[in-house]
């Protein structure tokens, strides 16, 4: 569970990207938090996966009060959540098989786990095929489902995708969040930032809106209007 | 870590010399080249040491016997001399002896030819184990019954003593600043190789990795780099010794000059250069990725 209580983020350049943001996301949800760019969307996620405090108010990932986490325990914290980026960050000297240990191997896991995790998880993303190919010879569509079955290979509560559609075409997008709402069948919350309007329309999701650091709308089944 | 986790380490470790083999490449040469520099200067100090030394070693005392002793008495005090402390070695030498070594030095011996060996002393010459306490050494031997005189050049053991101590100090600031230059590049150019690594870094971290878990592989890498380098800078050392010492040696001009051998001190050069070199090596690569852990 993600629990945001009048949250403030004000930058050292003096940017207040937050101003008193309030939101809950409960185990199982889908979430789409939409906005222009600068609402801050990504200041949000920069919280949550911890590599930003907050100026003010409080913050809980999973069971972790982020106000006043450890740095010894922010890794594990981290391996409570899976983040898919808008440009893969699959390391590209790796095969699609060792992106996705590198991750396993980070939580400490053991060979035999990644033998049966790695395919299982490539199986899901549908790229068992392609394990010993490197980045570079995928298109984009399969390299964002490389860096979702990394994302889920260690099982976590949550997986939070930053634009994960913003580099592909309109039916890779689709592939891409078919994918995302398979995963969330199987108990995974999941927690997508786009301001693709169409895409979220489609899937008729909980949607919540951001604008100029504060929410303006939260909605289950939510619609995400035109641009004013 | 688990033992597993180790040998992913050491795995990955190899694997990325490979896999970066340019800047691989650049960290090893950086890092012969600067134990090359630090080791040749070491050279030099340990053979302007070894100099010293000798020169030291060459260094005596003259104590004269009285001359209202007999010869056998003046024979007697040898164990005096020696039972003093920081004396290394006492060579008895008749006046005759004396005289006669002395005549053979002169160029017109027939200014001498009225005199006889009746001018001189029976002598001991003596030699001292530390010339730092030769005055000490002296005052002692003086003091013996039965010793007329001592002759020492205190300035010249002085100035050994001075010598050696500057050079020592010399040596030991260079070294210092040249391991300290050493590092400073070596984990410059190992930053300059982790920079396009940095992206990695950042994945792993946001996996959940822990710094110790990131450092790992580099610190393997650094070592192996630095163990490379400690072995190749080795046999440069090795070659480029032995072609100065042919140098010297067809020169003729330096033949007061005594060489260390190389075989003398080859097992202690490569022990350093290896224990140097891993530690550069870990030392640079540890240095390097410090920033990029911070996400």
């Amino acid at each position: 569970m993600i629990r945001l209580r009048d949250v403030h983020k004000e930058y050292q350049n003096g940017t207040k990207a937050l101003k008193g943001v309030s939101l809950q996301i409960d185990d199982g949800d889908f979430v789409f938090l939409v906005g222009p760019s600068g609402s801050g969307k990504s200041t949000i996620i920069k919280l949550i996966t911890a590599e930003i405090e907050p100026t003010r108010g409080k913050l809980m990932v999973n069971g972790y009060n982020l106000n006043d986490i450890s740095e010894q325990q922010v890794p594990l914290m981290r391996r409570t959540i899976g983040v898919v980026f808008q440009d893969f960050r699959l390391i590209e000297k790796k095969t699609v098989y060792e992106n996705i240990e590198v991750a396993m191997r980070a939580v400490g896991a053991t060979t035999g786990e990644i033998r049966r995790r790695v395919p299982y998880v490539l199986g899901l993303v549908g790229l068992s095929a392609k394990e010993n190919q490197l980045p570079s010879q995928l298109s984009g569509g399969e390299q964002q489902r490389v860096a979702i079955a990394r994302a889920f290979a260690n099982n976590p509560s949550v997986i939070i995708a930053d634009e994960p559609t913003g580099n592909l075409d309109p039916a890779r997008s689709l592939e891409i969040m078919g994918l995302l709402e398979r995963i969330n069948d199987m108990g995974t919350t999941i927690l997508v930032v786009t301001h693709e309007r169409e895409l979220v329309n489609r899937f008729g999701k909980r949607v919540v809106a951001i604008e100029s650091g504060r929410i303006i709308s939260d909605a289950a089944g939510g619609y995400y209007g035109n641009e004013r | 870590m688990r033992d597993k986790q180790i040998f992913y380490h050491i795995r990955e470790g190899f694997r990325s010399i490979f896999t970066h083999g340019l800047m691989s490449f650049a960290a090893v040469c950086m890092t012969v080249a600067c134990l090359l520099i630090m080791g040749s200067f070491s050279l030099i100090a340990v053979n302007a040491n070894q100099m010293l030394k000798d020169l030291e070693d060459d260094n005596q005392f003259l104590a004269y016997v009285d001359d209202s002793l007999t010869r056998e008495q003046g024979q007697a005090l040898e164990a005096k001399i020696k039972a003093v402390p920081n004396v290394a070695s006492v060579t008895f030498v008749t006046k005759e002896e004396a005289w006669d070594s002395f005549t053979a030095e002169q160029d017109n011996q027939a200014v001498f030819s009225d005199e006889d060996a009746d001018i001189l002393r029976d002598r001991y010459e003596i030699h001292v184990e530390d010339i730092q306490l030769m005055e000490q050494t002296v005052k002692q031997v003086a003091d013996i019954s039965g010793i007329a005189n001592v002759r020492a050049a205190m300035e010249i053991a002085d100035g050994f003593v001075m010598l050696r101590n500057v050079a020592t100090a010399l040596a030991i600031i260079l070294v210092v600043m040249l391991v300290i230059i050493s590092i400073s590049i070596v984990a410059n150019t190992i930053k300059l190789a982790t920079f396009t690594r940095r992206e990695e870094i950042a994945i792993m971290k946001m996996c959940g990795a822990t710094n110790w878990f990131v450092r790992w592989p580099f610190l393997v890498e650094g070592m192996i780099l630095g163990l490379a380098g400690g072995v190749i800078a080795y046999l440069c050392q090795w070659g480029v010794y032995g072609l100065v010492v042919q140098a010297v040696n067809r020169s003729g001009i330096l033949n007061i000059i005594d060489i260390v051998p190389f075989a003398q001190m080859s097992q202690l050069v490569l022990l350093v250069f290896l224990l140097v070199g891993i530690a550069i090596g870990a030392g640079g690569s540890v240095m390097a990725i410090r920033k990029f852990l911070k996400v």
